[in-house]
């Protein structure tokens, strides 16, 4: 088994209209998505983002730490969220993948994590 | 004596690397394995004669010599167990029983199958499954694919090693995809194929139009997919396609180099015995009525090649297949050509009323504006014609294309009946 971060994409002007009915059915379709992941033993963690303007960045030089505001890709677009899921293999991935980006009607990015 | 070995090389190695990747789980160790037994070969050889079955005896001793690399490495439990990072499907399993090596390096034909599989996984672009097939199926080495796609070795090295990296570091695993997901997995594949032999026969860039390894490597990996897949319908159709497109290669230069349009080539020139076996291949599809995109691209071609001239040509039939083409595989290039083909049927103006709606599509396209100065110019729309060319010129990289676009534009006629100069 290995674990893969499933991130979902999008515009970083996206705005959630949480009285629109398009909100009402990915949020139903994001809950079945994480049920099954959970009832198939494949969901580790998983957490939706707030807006990347609410980001701050942090660095440290040689100790001396220094922040800045917004997020460290200066990119139009941004993750929204993410699911760190275990399959057995890349295309057991790849499939998780596929029903998250019809869940949350958006791309999503499939990265393994280091280690066994 | 080389030229032995390198033949038995191009034949085997792809084959031998299949069942490596099986047995070691890793592509690099199994690269390695089959690399050393080419170097023993090319040691042993000379002094003690070709063996009676050279293939065979590369793949022994490939096997021997991964089985004692597998031995040695056994008893250095960190290094084995990183050695098996590619995953073997079922049954899962961290590492081999070492009394079942012998059985493990078996050659199965469906461990060619696997590695073409994993060449063409759809998670790799398609620069990196071509450049994958083409390094482990095929056989070639770095340089030869570089410099067969114009990239420098560096390039090409750093291609295909990331290419390894992603398939192993994502845990990719070695199998042939289930009955639900082949269609698709085998379209990707064959895709593939048909872009190394795509740029074998039209070198994007370059000065010679054609590269004959890439066409050849193309239709033999081809031929290997049709045998280890006969009742795949759409491999038969690609063969089909490859071997009819290749017939017509001796006819589409002229002796300097210029490209020779299909409607101006001399047939007589076509190879016979492609033609032949590409009609039998279509005949074979036809017969079991399973279509594809690349069975009625085949089709199409034989239509081409059956006519002895171009003016024989059965455009009306050519249209249809464009038109079912079109409905299982809508696509932009495919509305062009078809678009051409209404040029042939119901005349230039018809035609460009088809390019229309396509025309932001393939904005970026040569052929796409080759083929609508070509209609622009026989409607005696002179002054579009020639923007038309300069746009295809600007956008073609490759020099025999370039001449041939320069002629043509040299040939509109403006609307005063004289032919106008170029530049």
């Amino acid at each position: 088994m290995a674990q893969y971060l499933l991130s979902v994409w999008h515009d970083d002007d996206y705005v959630v209209d949480f009285s629109g009915d398009d909100v009402e059915r990915m949020v139903a379709q994001v809950d079945r998505f994480n049920t099954d992941l959970q009832t198939s033993g494949a969901w580790v963690f998983a957490g939706g983002l707030h807006p990347a303007s609410s980001a701050t960045v942090v660095r440290s030089n040689d100790g001396a730490v220094s922040m800045t505001d917004g997020p460290y890709a200066e990119s139009k677009e941004q993750m929204g969220g993410f699911w760190v899921i275990e399959a057995a293999d890349l295309d057991a991935a790849l499939d998780w993948a596929g029903r998250a980006a019809t869940a949350c009607e958006g791309p999503v990015e499939v990265r393994p994590l280091q280690g066994e | 004596m080389n030229d032995d070995l390198a033949a038995v090389f191009r034949r085997e190695a792809g084959r031998c690397t299949a069942t490596m990747i099986r047995v070691l789980g890793d592509i690099d160790l199994a690269e390695d394995a089959v690399a050393e037994a080419f170097v023993i070969a090319a040691q042993r050889w000379p002094v003690d004669g070709v063996p009676a079955n050279p293939g065979a005896w590369i793949t022994t001793t490939a096997r021997n010599r991964a089985i004692d690399r597998l031995r040695r490495e056994a008893t250095r439990t960190d290094r084995y167990v990183a050695a098996f990072r590619l995953d073997d499907a079922e049954p899962r399993r961290s590492h081999p029983d070492l009394a079942d090596l012998d059985a493990l390096v078996d050659v199965v034909p469906d461990d060619q199958l696997r590695l073409l599989f994993l060449c063409c996984h759809p998670a790799l672009s398609a620069d990196a499954q071509t450049a994958l097939t083409l390094r482990l199926l095929g056989g070639l080495d770095v340089g030869e694919i570089a410099r067969a796609f114009l990239v420098s070795e560096a390039t090409m090295n750093k291609r295909i090693g990331r290419a390894k990296a992603k398939l192993r570091d994502n845990h990719a695993s070695y199998r042939i995809p289930e009955a639900r997901e082949l269609p698709d997995r085998l379209h990707v594949v064959l895709t593939a194929i048909s872009l190394i032999f795509t740029e074998g026969h039209t070198a994007t860039s370059g000065s010679d139009l054609t590269r004959v390894d890439l066409s050849a490597e193309a239709v033999r990996l081809g031929r290997s997919v049709c045998a280890l897949m006969p009742d795949e319908f759409e491999a038969i159709g690609l063969l089909a396609l490859m071997l009819l497109t290749d017939a017509r290669r001796p006819a589409r230069t002229a002796p300097d180099g210029t490209m020779i349009r299909l409607s101006e080539q001399d047939r007589s020139r076509w190879d016979p015995s492609l033609i032949a076996e590409g009609h039998e291949l279509v005949r074979t599809c036809l017969r079991r009525n399973r279509p594809g995109p690349f069975q009625f691209q085949a089709a199409i071609a034989a239509v081409h090649a059956d006519a002895a001239s171009a003016d024989e040509t059965d455009w009306r039939q050519i249209v249809a297949l464009y038109d079912q083409l079109l409905a299982c595989r809508p696509d932009a290039v495919v509305a062009l050509n078809r678009a051409i083909a209404v040029g042939e049927l119901a005349g230039p103006l018809a035609a460009l009323a088809e390019l229309e709606p396509i025309g932001n599509e393939l904005d970026g396209y040569q052929p796409f504006h080759a083929s609508r100065a070509d209609l622009l110019a026989r409607s005696g729309r002179s002054v579009e014609a020639t923007a038309a060319y300069d746009r295809a010129i600007e956008l073609t990289a490759n020099e025999a294309e370039r001449a041939f676009l320069l002629a043509r534009r040299s040939t509109v006629v403006g609307p005063e009946g004289e032919i106008r100069r170029v530049r």
